[in-house]
């Protein structure tokens, strides 16, 4: 499966169209993730666990986002993009949409 | 009277470590983008000479947290207006450390060049009353090599 954020795949040109395809996935961080954070926001800095949880669960909303392509028949995905909303308080939802098409 | 002198003592906590990791940070930044020169970054979505080139995405995410004191002074600044810088400086680190990270990415796999890049800011951690906390900075683009 190739997947570009450019409109074609570089070299080939997409023979069939298949529409959006989509993943998404709403994650939140346990208490002592939490209580980590709240130290870090007083001494300011990266937050390292939510920077690996968000990385995460991005790669799951790109992969539930492969499946769908792969179960339409397309063999890549081009124009990707992300979006990320916090849902609620403690809460993010990470969301992956792009074009799946048939390259050749 | 303890309230008082726990809050200024965050204030100073937050002060000494807020600008004691700002500056490492930039120092880091500052030197991991020059080992990364080569790796050129185009906002263009049109890849000349692309029929000899192979591309995937990368990203490249970053969370990161202001400090006690700099949230603070945000707190003052929104009385009177104006610039924020303590949240300029905030960002600034995070797009650049965001971008730093694809790059690294794309050199891992073998590419030269980085089209169509995008920048994507989330504030995710609300804490009290609303402020920013910490914002999520995700870069992404298509990396390309030669076939």
């Amino acid at each position: 499966m190739i997947v570009t954020n450019i409109e074609t795949v570089p070299g080939q040109t997409i023979v069939k169209h298949f529409g959006l395809v989509s993943g998404s996935t709403v994650r939140s961080k346990h208490a002592g993730r939490d209580i980590m954070a709240g130290l870090k926001n007083i001494f300011g800095g990266e937050l390292k666990a939510y920077t690996e949880l968000l990385t995460e669960s991005r790669e799951e909303a790109v992969q539930r986002m492969i499946e769908q392509a792969r179960a339409v028949g397309a063999n890549a995905i081009v124009n990707v993009r992300f979006s990320t909303s916090s849902v609620a308080a403690g809460a993010a939802e990470l969301y992956a949409y792009g074009t799946a098409v048939v390259v050749e | 009277m303890y309230d008082l002198i726990f809050f200024l003592v965050l204030l100073l906590l937050g002060y000494v470590f807020g600008q004691r990791a700002e500056k490492s940070h930039f120092r880091s930044i500052i030197e991991r983008e020059k080992q990364l020169r080569d790796i050129l970054v185009f906002s263009e979505r049109r890849i000349p000479d692309e029929d000899k080139l192979d591309g995937t995405l990368v990203c490249g995410s970053v969370v990161i947290s202001v400090d006690f004191f700099k949230r603070f002074v945000a707190g003052l600044r929104s009385l009177v207006g104006g610039r924020v810088s303590a949240y300029e400086s905030l960002l600034e680190r995070a797009r650049r450390e965001a971008i730093l990270r694809m790059k690294e990415e794309a050199l891992r796999s073998g590419a030269k060049s980085v089209w169509n890049i995008r920048l994507e800011t989330a504030s995710i951690y609300k804490g009290a009353q609303q402020s920013i906390g910490a914002v999520e900075v995700l870069a992404y683009g298509t990396a390309v090599k030669p076939r």
